[in-house]
């Protein structure tokens, strides 16, 4: 119900302003930041659309809501598995689905190398004012076929437009080639994911998706969201909270960093001092003996 | 079998870095060196972030100086008095050194001065410890020279004169108070305890007899790296102790393995070897600072 509700006020929210990121869950301040791809007009929201279609809604689960980082935590995956309500018979016209998670964005700056002198050095930057930490975009079919532009910057599902805004001024002259840069490398780094036919899509009706978090994983609550479209129109949106909390041990020793820090770095350098003092007592009775 | 850090929130291989420290340890244990210059850029390799990797390697070094010194204590090659006034210089140098070291990291540059300190010194040390092994072992062949039990310098006659007994020196306070200083300045911003950079220092601007230089710069390394490290901890909270444990599990082990082998092995041709090991890394270094990178953009967190 509380779902619907959500549903219902981003309705009348994406109808009420057409300048605004409709993108209620975010609950990003984007100030007065510059937008890093403009954003035009949107198209039509599904309120004016068909009312057949409309009567196709998501309804999904996820294997764990929430994640807990132990010592032990390595890459972990988490299914994403739902199904189709409907009340009337199959419309005709293409069915897919597009499931992204986000992390908590951060700001972030990204340097480009320079030859000053001989040797390479950071010179130019560009600074991002919210950049998740991890994105990944899993879907039925290549995101281009399946997802029309206007619906993309509506709901921001594509990796470029995942990134919310620059920070304060920009001193390049072109900024383009530093975002796609900042993709580029955490493409690599297995950070951001575009996983095109990831998403099983069986019989226009049962959906299920893998979606591999991280190694290195940072705290915070991540969002799922599940996109379920017609004919490259989103017609209906499902989202989820995962909750990432470092537990037990890593969370204590990261709370005694951060909270007390004097404690932490003696208690670093008592771990120190005794294990080179342990480790020469041992080794002068291994000799002896 | 894969850990999580918690400070560096990124999960590697825990055997790695216990190979890493053990790697590290050994050298130390051969070359009487901490072996931080070492560690810093190899955890730079797999991934640890630069500000983490410089504050936690600060912290393995404590572990493996403990170590070390007390076998020094025990043989009497420790000149205490020396070892404080370069500590007193050390300290001042650390503090200087985070506060440069942070500087350096809010204008994006720190990657740069840290590579190029060890490019520098590196190279610097490295020339000059293969000049004087090779020497060394010349002279070693024809065993009719004998070398005076130091020289004097002009830097020695300045004002505030102290005796250190142990050495046998008596020269100003000023010189030992400025070396220590500076290293503690790169000790602080190059996650080393700078014994690399002390020992040939004390040899060769102080005068400081071979015999009682290791043990005497580990013993004030042993409290600049305390030093460095809380500090580190206590303004940026970079420090990690999960991944110094396994580095100093590895270290600690490594350094006995290797006293005992160094113990086999003849000094000169080890120095060689090391001198050997140093220019590599500066090489190394130098070489990924000149060459065009593979990929011009980096990414750092934070905004000014």
């Amino acid at each position: 119900m509380r779902r619907i509700a959500a549903f219902l006020l981003a309705l009348s929210f994406c109808g009420a302003t057409n300048a605004q990121s409709p993108d209620t869950g975010t609950g990003q301040t984007e100030g007065e930041a510059v937008p890093v791809y403009p954003v035009t007009v949107f198209p039509p929201s599904p309120e004016s659309e068909d009312k057949e279609q409309r009567r196709e809604r998501v309804v999904a689960g996820l294997s764990q809501d929430s994640v807990g980082i132990t010592a032990r935590y390595d890459r972990m995956d988490i299914l994403i598995y739902g199904a189709i309500k409907r009340e009337a018979p199959i419309p005709s016209g293409s069915l897919d689905v597009i499931v992204t998670v986000e992390a908590p964005s951060r700001p972030l700056t990204i340097w480009r190398k320079e030859r000053k002198a001989g040797i390479w050095i950071n010179s130019e930057k560009v600074e991002i004012g919210a950049a998740p930490g991890f994105y990944a975009v899993a879907s039925s079919a290549p995101l281009d076929e399946i997802l029309q532009p206007d619906w993309d910057r509506r709901y921001r599902i594509s990796l470029p437009l995942a990134l919310r805004a620059y920070a304060g001024q920009i001193a390049v002259k072109d900024a383009v080639p530093f975002t796609e840069a900042l993709i580029r490398i955490r493409e690599s780094n297995g950070l951001y994911r575009l996983d095109e036919g990831a998403v099983k899509l069986v019989d226009q009706t049962l959906f299920r998706a893998d979606v591999r978090l991280p190694a290195n994983l940072i705290e915070g609550d991540y969002k799922t969201r599940i996109f379920l479209l017609r004919d490259g129109k989103v017609i209906d949106v499902y989202r989820a909270p995962i909750e990432v909390r470092k537990v037990g041990l890593e969370r204590w020793l990261y709370r005694l960093a951060f909270d007390q820090p004097l404690v932490y770095g003696l208690m670093s350098l008592a771990v120190a001092v005794f294990a080179g003092w342990g480790a020469s007592a041992a080794f002068r009775k291994l000799r002896r003996a | 079998m894969q850990i999580f850090l918690p400070i560096a929130e990124v999960s590697v291989n825990a055997f790695t870095l216990v190979g890493l420290g053990g790697l590290v340890g050994l050298m130390s244990g051969l070359f009487g060196v901490g072996g931080g210059f070492l560690i810093t850029p190899l955890l730079f390799f797999i991934g640890i972030p630069p500000a983490i990797a410089v504050a936690t390697g600060a912290n393995q070094v404590v572990a493996s100086s403990v170590s070390g010194v007390l076998a020094h204590v025990k043989r009497k090659t420790v000149d205490f008095r020396m070892g404080g006034v370069l500590l007193a210089g050390g300290l001042i140098g650390s503090w200087l050194g985070v506060w440069v070291f942070n500087l350096l990291q809010s204008v994006g540059q720190v990657d740069l001065v840290v590579q190029l300190c060890y490019v520098v010194f590196l190279g610097l040390i490295g020339m000059m410890m293969l000049q004087e092994s090779i020497r060394a072992l010349r002279r070693s062949k024809n065993a009719t020279y004998r070398r005076r039990l130091h020289q004097h310098m002009w830097v020695h006659r300045w004002p505030v004169k102290m005796k250190f007994r142990a050495s046998g020196l008596y020269i100003s306070v000023f010189p030992p108070l400025l070396v220590g200083l500076a290293v503690g300045v790169l000790a602080a911003i190059m996650g080393v305890g700078g014994g690399f950079i002390m020992v040939p220092a004390m040899i060769y601007l102080l005068g400081v007899p071979t015999k009682v230089v290791v043990g005497t710069s580990l013993f004030q390394i042993i409290f600049v790296t305390a030093f460095t490290t809380v500090m580190h901890a206590v303004s940026y909270n970079t420090v990690d102790i999960m991944l110094a444990l396994l580095l100093i599990v590895g270290g600690v082990i490594g350094a006995q393995v290797g006293t005992t082998l160094g113990a086999r092995l003849r000094a000169e041709q080890l120095r060689i070897l090391l001198a050997l090991l140093v220019l590599l890394v500066c090489g190394k270094l130098a070489l990924d600072l000149v060459l065009r990178p593979d990929e011009l953009y980096s990414i750092t967190s934070g905004i000014e």
